[in-house]
């Protein structure tokens, strides 16, 4: 049998077929299918028109809806479009709806699937968003996809899709303190580009990336979209399974899938991540690669962390570590990507303050769990750029007018790298604050 | 959906971008409250549609070209011509969505992001043609264009050139279908 990567070998797989080829155009079987708030309303639409109002979805435990980019604003179409969802939900009696306003809300949909136990090896997730390939950390492929697809996908559980070859990047060495994934990706990111990986799989490897919990490993399938890339992948080992079984609330069976030995990438770049450092990308593309050494000194107007890609227990632990006891010197935003990690940001301490307790006194302001400014959103979502300001964040996109104003300056960096950059309203290498 | 998007000859006036167009300029964010499945709502896609392409970049070569010069809704142009890397970003629908309330028929570019690429296709909003020639380097905002379908050929009605574009390839009969479902009725994968 002709040897296979871990992507190839889950589509096989779902397409019942004994062995599938980059390039091959194969229908799949879909295990889980996610939309939101702001692509829900239109699946919905689809799926009502193509299959007729009185169907039902193909599935009702395979599908997971989870409101969170307009959560916390009075703009009458941003609710009216949670309404549809939760319309929905009631019609199709869905089990999986993390509604707004209740205690099931969770917050950023990326890290709410993982938490809430929809995240396991060997499957095929599909959701109506493009950082829908941060899941695969767990081993399992996901991608983004349309409101169109995913209505197919509610009508049908299958959907086609094309075998991406595989490009793989192997880290190897252990993190140093002063580096987290975030520097990994934008890293990987500038060498190839923000077209680099374009229809492709990116499958991350070597002990530098077994070497980091779960959170950062989304952190690094989160941003393969910013290459153009298809999905993320990483096999899964000992600590994904200890995160998945503790977190599989129904028992759902998965098979834990890696690559072939000798399976075929079209290309494979090693990382010494102990030579590697500090880097943001510049204003306007995620590809516009400097290390901060380079670019340290520009003046910033606002900080931000939070996000899918900067808003997870590490990130916060990463910058309470550097603003503990001190001052920001400029507006800063912190926005947990969940309610779970909000709740944990008020119990988990440094010293005798909780992570909550380190960011306001010192200054920052904190936001509810939600996408909240890292997509713009309405003009009075926490923390929006309003004006042609500069911001370090966290977040993964700076394309123009990604977090609001299209003149705003947006640079992306790891959350040690913006907490650093806080403290001085500069931009700031978070050695000069961490060994 | 469902209607005949890939006519045999697709003619308009080239409006001409560069490389990297992501879907947050396509269609920016906040405008992302509409539901295209309502129609009212879909049609204001329309006018948001590039709305945050920096004024610099649109319209090539000299930018600062109004992509709507007719009503607020719909443009004069019909077809975009652009660089490397067309709809990179979200995964948004609103994208292709927001082109073709507009009224763009067709795009050019060297290629696409995937989910752009897959979206317009199975959607069956416009048709995503790939050409090897950099054109947006050869085609000046306004000038009249010609796309012989079957021949896969762009003629240049202002200045006489022509251009060989891609095949559509395996995606071509869901194109030529007029999106994902028409086509999987067409397979008799669903019911009708
Ligand atoms: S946090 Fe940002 S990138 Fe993540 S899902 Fe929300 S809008 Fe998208």
């Amino acid at each position: 049998m002709t040897a296979m990567t871990l992507s190839e070998k889950i589509l096989a797989k779902h397409a019942g077929k004994p062995f599938v080829r980059p390039g091959d155009n194969v229908w799949c079987n879909i295990d889980i299918l996610m939309t939101h708030d702001v692509c829900g309303p239109g699946t919905i639409g689809v799926f009502h028109k193509q299959f007729g109002r009185d169907a039902k979805v193909w599935d009702k435990n395979k599908v997971v809806i989870i409101p969170d980019h307009y959560i916390f604003t009075a703009d009458v179409m941003a609710n009216r479009n949670v309404d549809t969802l939760r319309q929905f939900v009631r019609e199709q009696n869905l089990p999986h709806f993390y509604d707004v306003g209740t205690d099931r809300y969770k917050g950023v949909c990326h890290i709410a699937l993982p938490e809430e136990g929809h995240t396991r090896p060997g499957e095929i997730l599909l959701g109506t968003d493009s950082h829908t390939c941060t899941a695969g950390a767990f081993g399992e492929f996901a991608t983004g996809i349309g409101n169109t697809e995913a209505g197919f996908v509610l009508g049908t559980g299958k959907l086609w899709l094309s075998v991406p070859a595989t490009m793989r990047f192997v880290f190897q060495g252990n993190l140093p303190p002063y580096l987290m994934a975030k520097d990994l990706i934008l890293a990987v990111i500038g060498d190839i580009g923000c077209d680099g990986a374009t229809y492709r799989a990116m499958e991350f490897d070597g002990d530098g990336v077994y070497a980091l919990d779960m959170e950062e490993r989304m952190t690094l399938c989160n941003m393969a979209i910013e290459a153009g890339g298809k999905n993320g992948i990483i096999a899964p080992d000992r600590v994904t399974l200890g995160y998945v079984d503790a977190r599989n609330k129904s028992k759902i069976a998965y098979e834990v899938v890696k690559s072939d030995p000798g399976a075929t990438f079209m290309v494979e770049k090693v990382y010494d991540v102990t030579k590697m450092q500090p880097v943001v990308a510049k204003p306007h593309s995620p590809d516009n690669k400097a290390p901060v050494r380079e670019v340290q000194g520009t003046k910033l107007d606002r900080a931000y962390i939070g996000s899918c890609t900067g808003g997870k227990m590490g990130d916060f632990r990463g910058a309470a570590k550097i603003l503990d006891g001190k001052t920001v010197r400029i507006d800063t935003f912190v926005v947990p990507a969940t309610s779970e990690i909000a709740r944990q940001l008020k119990t988990e301490r440094i010293g005798s303050r909780t992570l909550e307790e380190i960011f306001l006194a010192a200054g920052a302001k904190m936001g509810e769990p939600s996408c909240a400014a890292c997509l713009g959103g309405p003009a009075d979502t926490f923390g929006r750029l309003n004006e042609p300001m500069s911001c370090i964040s966290t977040t993964n996109r700076n394309f123009p007018g990604r977090m609001g104003h299209k003149q705003a300056q947006v640079y992306l960096a790891s959350p040690l790298t913006v907490a650093a950059s806080a403290l001085t309203g500069t931009i700031t290498d978070p050695r000069d604050f961490v060994g | 959906m469902g209607r005949i998007i890939l006519t045999p000859i697709i003619t308009g006036k080239a409006f001409v971008l560069g490389d990297n167009i992501d879907t947050d300029q396509i269609i920016p964010a906040q405008y992302l409250t509409f539901n295209p499945s309502i129609p009212a709502e879909y049609k204001q896609f329309g006018k948001y549609a590039l709305s945050s392409v920096p004024p610099s970049q649109a319209g090539l070569p000299q930018g600062h070209v109004p992509f709507h010069t007719t009503d607020e809704f719909v443009s004069d142009y019909t077809i975009v011509i652009a660089g490397k890397n067309f709809g990179c970003g979200s995964s948004r629908e609103h994208a292709p969505i927001a082109l073709d309330a507009a009224g763009i028929k067709a795009i050019v570019a060297e290629f696409y992001a995937r989910i752009f690429f897959r979206n317009a296709v199975n959607g069956g909003y416009l048709v995503p043609f790939m050409c090897k020639t950099r054109l947006c380097d050869a085609v000046c905002t306004g000038d009249v264009l010609e796309i012989d379908t079957a021949a896969a050929i762009l003629r240049n009605k202002t200045t006489g050139e022509e251009y060989r574009l891609e095949p559509l390839g395996e995606v071509g009969p869901i194109i030529d279908a007029g999106g994902l479902f028409s086509y999987a009725r067409q397979q008799g994968m669903i019911k009708t």
